[in-house]
């Protein structure tokens, strides 16, 4: 496929699964088995025609926008449909349609009560128009429509299908996450008309930027942030989260974790620095800050955890201030390792809540202390993946976790953008904190092993019948743990994607 | 000088369909009697023809008193959609209670015979003519269950504000042509800006003018009538009020702040600001406490008119482009109300008619028993919230942009205001989602019927509504292009 003449090709992509929604409510609710082939096939043809475009793309030039399309929208306020896809958007697009997929594949299988695959399944394809759209649209009001859209979906799935206190935290989630994209709006709109009330497109207001007072920047900047912090989410703006991602079905969680919090650091690294470089600048230590408390109060917070779901849940938290942190060290290999974490946190978490998920199906329940230990011996193979995987959140080297976290560090000793001349003892100090973060994150991962994988199983489980690994979990998941593997061996299929786009973002804030 | 009679043509379609109902209700017996119904549509359309005829021809007819430009084709436009809609979701309604029909439909045209007059007034008389044509029909409507103490209750409060508030605007409205020894726009405009800095009698004037027509769109503090009144009210008549009423009152809001007081801006524009804040932000915190569906839209359209006051508060005397600005905003948004709110009254009509249920619980496990309504109000309610793909969303974008065309710190505060709002605004929003999607139907609930009609209008006021979301453009594009202005 032809990147520069095949733009179709992203725009098919991007609305097939909506069209795949729209499909699924016409069919009759009783053809449940049909309907859940029906969103594998949706799903698979999208990952296919994503796959083509991943082949087609010119990784020489991965600094350009590729694949575009840019045609007239609303000619009243001069908003355009503009996507396309470089060398920052082409891996979480990617990684959005691999997740979808495998939590298609997991449904087929696997779902919560109430039932109503369909229209469960019809909710999961409209999310996924809206995670894939953010990463691709170059317009902003484009931006904020995928943006908003991917709202209503997780309010559905965590409110319908979810935990116990489902009510609470699927109205958490949605007013908190509104609450901040509707300050971004504001900034959005007073950038477009502080920048002459042209265009709304990102790539050429990056190009047009600095503009504006040092105080526009700074406001304007605190909006955006406001809206991006609370979706990655960082300290002190994370409350929403563990509520969330406890409360949501398997699927859900998965896809929160894996994609909808991606769209917060992607909105940074996107939108936020390249078009107000002095304001991200002049916030670039209160980010640091912030997300090394986040790093270190997040592995306290799951160090106290008696529900592994819930404890993953707060992991996340730990892990998106890792990836703040190298968007807080303002140079390239700070965000390079900002948006390396990304992808390895979204294949990682989203795989721990997939076995998390799994666990819940089994023993009904997911407190320590019901579930006890000996899950090696109990359910060997099991066992097995979730020290895999817990391994690998923890950031051993050689596997995906490690080279964001490292990297974030490294970075972040030697901040750029002229932060090093002010801020130099503040960086260093940062750095040791989120060493004793990683320490930490190990120490309750760790811990987490032994209460479940070690010793031998209750005696109320020792006769259950329990599945080891079912086929169709070795289908949705065998993709993932290989994906850790990869990652972790051969970090450029990352690094090496991002690379030129990363530099011209770094170049926009100079210095 | 002649009367250019297409200039008055929808005008004059909608009277000789109303006196047609007359004769049509006295003609037909029993159920023939429903027949008045499509009559009614049938002039609706050709009045709607006429309309769209007038686009781009900006005609002046009586000295004067009478511009059909633009601005005012878009108003006729929304308000003959509205009443089309409204007659859909009245057939059943009013065919099975036990109503007189023909003066129902008599009444409902005539009522938007004003409204239709209101875009188009440019002299104070003939603004104050076509508000008392929208409002004393309506009066009568609100009371038409007459055996119903609540219809009747609600009747008379809605007559006892609307006459106050009508006394207020016309003594406000005498004391300006005092003043300025005229009653057209354009010349009091003239007038107050010749002269040197205004009597403070006359700001109190134009103030009473202005809180007049406050009354016609329930800001706050002059809102207490409309919970009451939409819930007496039967049900198609309190939709009427919340969106083709409201709009009414803003257009003849709009004509006499922004044409005829326009240089006196920078003394009502921070007043209605603040009025914008009070309005918005006391609708939804009264909206979260309501347990009944009409009156959590009730409060809910008193917030929504305060998101529309926002426009008005950022004018400024002299400053066309913030001016133009401002009025798009405020039309772009009466469009998208109208389609969302409408909407959300049909379905609580569905629900309502022959079961008589209202309350936010009868709407638990709508989902379940009928997909398609339960759809169609998730639409609309999250439209009326502002999320996307649907016209509420750009509805809320086009007042933050007017806010933004020149940024002051007033401005901003309102933006700010407008934002926290439309979070509390969601939990009520939200509450009603829940509730359908997320609760379990009764056993004994009884089947929804909406009928043909009812349905057809909700399903179109949905498709409109994802529609307007996706492609703004199909009405900003109109929008956009116009200003209110006076007689040439």
């Amino acid at each position: 496929m032809d990147p520069a003449s095949a733009g179709w090709a992203l725009t098919v992509a991007l609305f097939l699964p909506l069209l795949g929604a729209g499909i699924l409510t016409m069919m009759p609710a009783r053809l449940d088995r049909e309907i859940r082939l029906a969103a594998v096939g949706i799903t698979a043809v999208s990952f296919a025609l994503v796959s083509l475009i991943a082949l087609g793309f010119d990784y020489g030039d991965s600094g350009r926008l590729q694949f575009t399309t840019d045609v007239g929208w609303i000619s009243a306020i001069d908003a355009r449909y503009s996507i396309g896809i470089d060398g920052i958007s082409l891996p979480l697009f990617f990684l959005t349609y691999l997740l979808t997929l495998l939590c298609a594949i997991y449904t087929t299988r696997i779902l919560p009560s109430p039932g109503k695959p369909k229209a469960f399944l019809s909710l999961m394809l409209m999310l996924q128009t809206g995670m894939a759209g953010t990463f691709v649209a170059f317009d902003l009001i484009l931006f904020f429509i995928f943006w908003e859209l991917v709202l209503v979906p997780m309010f559905f799935m965590i409110g319908m299908w979810g935990g116990p206190r489902r009510d609470y935290a699927s109205v958490k989630f949605f007013l908190y996450t509104l609450f901040g994209s509707v300050f971004m709006l504001v900034a959005f709109l007073a950038i477009y008309f502080q920048a002459g009330a042209t265009t709304w497109n990102i790539q050429e207001l990056s190009a047009m930027a600095p503009f504006g007072s040092a105080t526009f920047q700074t406001w304007a900047f605190l909006g955006i942030f406001l809206g991006f912090a609370i979706k990655v989410p960082m300290w002190p703006f994370h409350t929403w989260l563990p509520d969330a991602h406890t409360e949501a079905p398997t699927v859900g969680s998965v896809l929160l974790a894996g994609v909808l919090l991606k769209m917060g650091t992607y909105g940074f690294v996107r939108i936020a620095l390249p078009i107000l470089p002095e304001g991200a600048v002049r916030f670039a230590p209160l980010i640091g800050v912030l997300a090394v408390i986040g790093i270190v109060y997040g592995a306290l917070c799951c160090l106290a955890q008696t529900d592994i779901k819930r404890l993953i849940a707060f992991s996340s938290v730990g892990h998106m201030g890792f990836v703040m942190l190298g968007i807080a060290a303002m140079n390239e290999a700070g965000i390079q390792a900002a948006l390396f974490g990304n992808i390895a946190h979204g294949v990682i978490t989203g795989m721990l809540f997939f076995l998390a998920g799994s666990l819940h199906e089994r023993f009904h329940t997911r407190e320590f202390g019901e579930l006890g230990g000996g899950l090696l011996i109990k359910l060997p193979r099991y066992g097995v993946l979730l020290t895999y995987v817990a391994v690998a959140s923890l950031g051993l080297p050689g596997l995906a976790g490690f080279w964001g976290e490292f990297a974030a560090m490294w970075a972040a000793i030697s901040p750029g953008a002229g932060l090093m001349a002010s801020y130099e003892g503040l960086y260093l100090t940062l750095v040791i904190f989120a060493a004793i973060g990683t320490v930490l994150t190990a120490g309750y991962f760790l811990w987490m092993l032994q209460r479940v994988n070690l010793g031998r199983p209750l005696p109320k489980w020792a006769d259950e019948p329990l599945d080891d690994v079912m086929a169709i979990e070795w289908v949705s998941w065998t993709p993932l743990l290989l994906l850790i593997l990869a990652l972790g061996i051969f970090p450029r299929l990352v690094f090496g994607v991002q690379d030129a786009a990363v530099s011209q973002i770094v170049g926009f804030l100079g210095g | 000088m002649p009367i250019d009679f297409l200039a008055i043509a929808p005008e004059i379609a909608l009277t000789v369909t109303a006196l047609l109902v007359l004769a049509a209700d006295l003609a037909l017996r029993g159920d023939a009697k429903q027949l008045v119904n499509p009559i009614t549509a049938l002039g609706t359309v050709v009045a709607l023809v006429f309309t769209v005829v007038l686009w781009g021809q900006d005609r002046v007819t009586f000295n004067g008193m009478f511009v059909v430009d633009d601005y005012a084709v878009i108003f006729k436009v929304l308000f003959l959609g509205t009443l089309l809609a409204v007659l859909g979701i009245s057939w059943r309604f009013f065919a099975e209670g036990r109503y007189f029909q023909g003066e129902y439909y008599f009444l409902l045209i005539t009522a938007f015979i004003g409204m239709l007059i209101m875009p188009s007034a440019r002299d104070l008389l003939l603004l104050f003519v076509a508000l008392e044509t929208v409002s004393i029909p309506a009066f009568v409507m609100v009371g038409l269950r007459k055996r119903d103490l609540y219809s009747s209750e609600a009747s008379m409060k809605f007559f006892l504000v609307g006459v106050l508030s009508v006394a207020f605007m016309l003594f406000g409205m005498s004391m300006v042509y005092g003043f300025t020894g005229t009653t057209d726009l354009a010349g009091i405009a003239a007038a107050i800006g010749a002269g040197p800095s205004p009597d403070p009698l006359l700001l109190a004037s134009v103030l009473l003018v202005i809180v007049g027509f406050g009354f016609k769109i329930a800001a706050v503090p002059f809102h207490f009538w409309a919970p009451d009144t939409y819930a007496g009210a039967p049900m198609p008549v309190a939709a009427m009020l919340a969106v083709a009423s409201k709009a009414a009152g803003f257009a003849g809001m709009i004509a006499v702040a922004f044409i005829a007081f326009e240089p006196l801006a920078d003394v009502w524009a921070p007043l209605l600001g603040v009025l914008a804040i009070l309005t918005m932000s006391i609708g939804n915190l009264i909206a979260l406490q309501q347990r009944d569906l009409i009156r959590l839209l009730a409060y809910s359209s008193i917030a929504q008119a305060g998101y529309m006051l926002i426009p008005f508060g950022l004018a400024q005397p002299g400053n066309v482009a913030v001016n133009d600005a401002a009025v798009q905003a405020v039309l772009f948004y009466l469009i998208a109300y109208a389609v969302m709110n409408v909407g959300a009254f049909g379905v609580a009509i569905a629900v309502n008619r022959r079961t008589g249920l209202r309350s936010i619980g009868d709407y638990s496990g709508l989902g379940e028993r009928n997909p398609l309504m339960a759809v169609a109000m998730t639409v609309f309610l999250l439209s009326l919230g502002g999320a996307p793909p649907t016209v509420g969303l750009f509805a809320k974008l086009a007042i933050i942009e007017a806010v933004t065309v020149e940024v002051t710190g007033f401005g901003l505060v309102l933006a700010t205001f407008l934002v926290i709002n439309s979070v509390i605004a969601f939990s009520y929003y939200l509450k009603v989602v829940r509730t359908m999607w997320m609760g379990a139907a009764p056993v004994d609930a009884p089947v929804l019927q909406p009928g043909f009609n009812l349905s057809a209008v909700v399903v179109v006021l949905m498709l409109g509504t994802v529609l307007l979301g996706i492609l703004p453009g199909l009405v900003s594009d109109f929008s956009a292009l116009t200003s209110v202005q006076a007689a040439p």
